[in-house]
């Protein structure tokens, strides 16, 4: 048998627009269990109104993204070893930076919409690059994007907090990503609200749970519209 | 005529599905979940896009379904799909001794395949293990679980469907006989309950079909929840799907996706299906048989475990041995009871039918002449889900 751990998970609850509130949930837990199992947990066992996000359990959906003792997680990969101890706490809120559904889930549209008004791609060839460098590999095949599109970067990020204008980490990464700076995207980016209010304070590329390490990929976008003003400057009629 | 109205409950595969059908059709429908989009077994897949050769041997009318449906879900959902194949590979003697069936099964459910030898199996993934000695390659593939299902909601919305999600069905609405006309349901969002009236309810509740059922007065839905553990980790080592050459047993199968893989799968019973712990011993054996198929994984770093219970429909026998197809039941015919109709059982691969199915049953129940139109047309982008607004119904 393994040894439990006696966990006190501190959940943020909100209902229906009214007053936010902490819940405490003490829990006899495998501390090799993740957090979203607790969450699960809670849910399954005491308190049936809890409204949380997820789906696959394994880090592919992006769906599952809190704030675990202040700092954004994949909940679904956190070990609860990982951010408290026995007889510890856990502190789960929603993440920052996006309006609030219910308890711990968020209303991500804007970012969806974004990622699709960019073209970012979720399907393509293996090889494709990042920050790291070309994948290796034969051939036509395809793989999934790296994106989730989670949210984590767009919460942690200190722009992102003082403006939803802001079109945010993901999405600038996910028109990195689609390659071409076709008329629309680049009216997106290349704007007051795009690539040039980063801050480079690469909290995205910090949180990022998938190697999509955007704030490399905002740099590289950055790189992009600089060669696209001087090619369109010098093809001016 | 009025526009019929349908109440679909579940958005899994099978829910979504569905809704696309019925809205798709002409039908009003409206989606109700207790959780948020494909968060019971459909999420928790390892989004394996079945050939059908899994089930060539010993299930071969899930194979032929498979291998039908994984054809149709490269056209119409190409958008969450690596169409990259998948090798399945022998190891040992008796994997070679199952070598010949397997090829026979295969091509009697037209399944195409293509045998390599060693050396060109390990150029086209160099991590397998060396102690190869046949690869056949199928077509496999691998699907996002959630963008999957989104893709089916976006469409479903499309055409007018309406989601609610967070919204727990906890009974039904019946007239003075015992048939269903609606059901009751707590928002969890808001902490209240609502009732809403259907002309039927259909129960997309895979899993928890029985339980649902129960609820609407038929105790008798033959479902038996099987879970499952996998395990991901942290590299893609393969670019294809890679399966043993062999009966279907534990850890028999690496799914690569993104940059992960996934290994899977165990087969047990379980009584409570809101949560089932993975266990320490069930991610050893994975691990295990994971590293038989690519060794490399001894030394590559855990990413995640976690379970998901399939909806396999009890035809009396145990575990592995219980069939993949599906069953729509009509609770007219059973219990005398009107108004409600259960799919459940059958593959991730197989949602499409599974809900062509069901929406001809209630297209019959409710005499209302509309064709299936689902087989042609690709499903819009799944992150229109967020963008198109739910239809007041």
């Amino acid at each position: 048998m393994v040894d439990l751990w006696h966990v006190t998970f501190e959940v943020f609850r909100q209902k229906d627009n009214q007053k936010s509130h902490f819940n405490f949930f003490e829990l006899d837990i495998n501390p090799d269990e993740y957090v979203l199992d607790g969450i699960e947990r809670i849910w399954a066992f005491t308190d049936r109104t809890l409204v949380f996000s997820h789906a696959c359990h394994h880090s592919t959906c992006g769906a599952c993204g809190m704030l675990v003792n202040g700092v954004e997680k994949l909940t679904c990969i956190t070990s609860i070893r990982d951010v408290t101890r026995d007889g510890g706490k856990i502190r789960i809120e929603p993440l920052r930076n996006f309006p609030i559904i219910s308890d711990l889930s968020v209303d991500m549209s804007s970012l969806y919409s974004r990622m699709e008004a960019v073209g970012h791609q979720p399907i393509l060839p293996i090889q494709e690059e990042d920050s790291k460098g070309k994948v290796k590999s034969e051939g036509d095949l395809l793989r999934l994007a790296d994106c989730i599109e989670c949210g984590l970067c767009i919460s942690a990020c200190p722009i992102a907090l003082t403006t939803s204008n802001y079109i945010g980490p993901a999405v600038l990464a996910g028109a990195q990503q689609h390659g071409e700076l076709t008329p629309c995207i680049l009216e997106l980016v290349n704007s007051e609200n795009g690539a040039w209010r980063c801050h480079s304070a690469y909290e995205c590329t910090e949180v990022c749970p998938s190697n999509v390490d955007p704030a490399w990929r905002i740099m590289e976008l950055r790189r992009k519209i600089i060669a696209n003003r001087f090619s369109s400057f010098f093809t001016r009629k | 005529m009025d526009k019929p109205h349908v109440i679909v409950i579940g958005a899994g595969f099978t829910g979504v599905a569905v809704a696309y059908d019925l809205a798709k059709r002409g039908m009003d429908v409206t989606v109700l979940e207790r959780g948020p989009i494909a968060n019971g077994t459909s999420g928790r897949t390892h989004g394996l896009l079945h050939s059908g050769a899994r089930y060539a041997v010993d299930d071969q009318e899930s194979a032929i379904e498979c291998i039908d449906e994984n054809t149709i879900l490269r056209k119409i959902a190409a958008q969450v799909i690596e169409p990259n194949g998948g090798l399945f590979v022998g190891i040992d003697d008796s994997d070679m001794n199952y070598r010949d069936k397997f090829i026979e099964g295969c091509q009697e459910c037209h399944i195409p395949l293509e045998e390599y030898k060693p050396e060109i199996a390990l150029r086209l993934e160099p991590e397998l293990t060396k102690k190869i000695r046949t690869a056949i390659l199928v077509p496999d593939g691998t699907f996002d679980p959630l963008r999957l299902a989104l893709a089916f909601a976006a469409s479903a919305k499309f055409h007018g469907a309406k989601f609610r999600l967070f919204c727990e069905v906890t009974g039904f609405l019946f007239d003075g006989l015992g048939n269903v006309t609606g059901v009751k349901f707590s928002d969890r969002t808001k902490g209240k309950m609502e009732e809403l009236s259907a002309d039927i309810v259909v129960s997309a509740t895979g899993s928890w079909c029985g339980e649902v059922a129960e609820m609407a007065g038929d105790p008798n839905i033959p479902i038996r929840p099987t879970p499952g553990v996998m395990v991901t980790y942290d590299q893609r080592l393969c670019q294809r799907v890679i399966n043993r050459l062999n009966e279907p047993g534990d850890g028999d199968i690496i799914v690569p996706q993104r940059q992960m893989i996934t290994v899977g799968t165990t087969s047990f019973e379980a009584d409570n299906l809101d949560y089932i712990p993975v266990t320490e011993q069930q991610v050893n054996l994975m691990y295990h048989r994971g590293c038989e198929l690519i060794p490399s994984i001894a030394n590559t770093r855990e990413r995640g475990a976690f379970m998901a219970s399939r909806p396999l429909v009890d035809s009396g026998l145990k575990g592995r041995s219980l069939a993949r197809t599906f069953k729509c039941f009509d609770h007219k015919v059973s219990q005398n009871i009107d108004g409600l109709v259960t799919i459940t059982g059958g593959k991730a691969t197989t949602l499409r039918l599974m809900a062509e199915k069901t929406v001809d049953l209630v297209c019959q129940k409710l005499s209302f002449p509309a064709a299936c139109e689902t087989i042609e047309t690709p499903l819009i982008s799944y992150r229109q889900y967020f963008s198109i607004p739910n239809e007041v119904n």
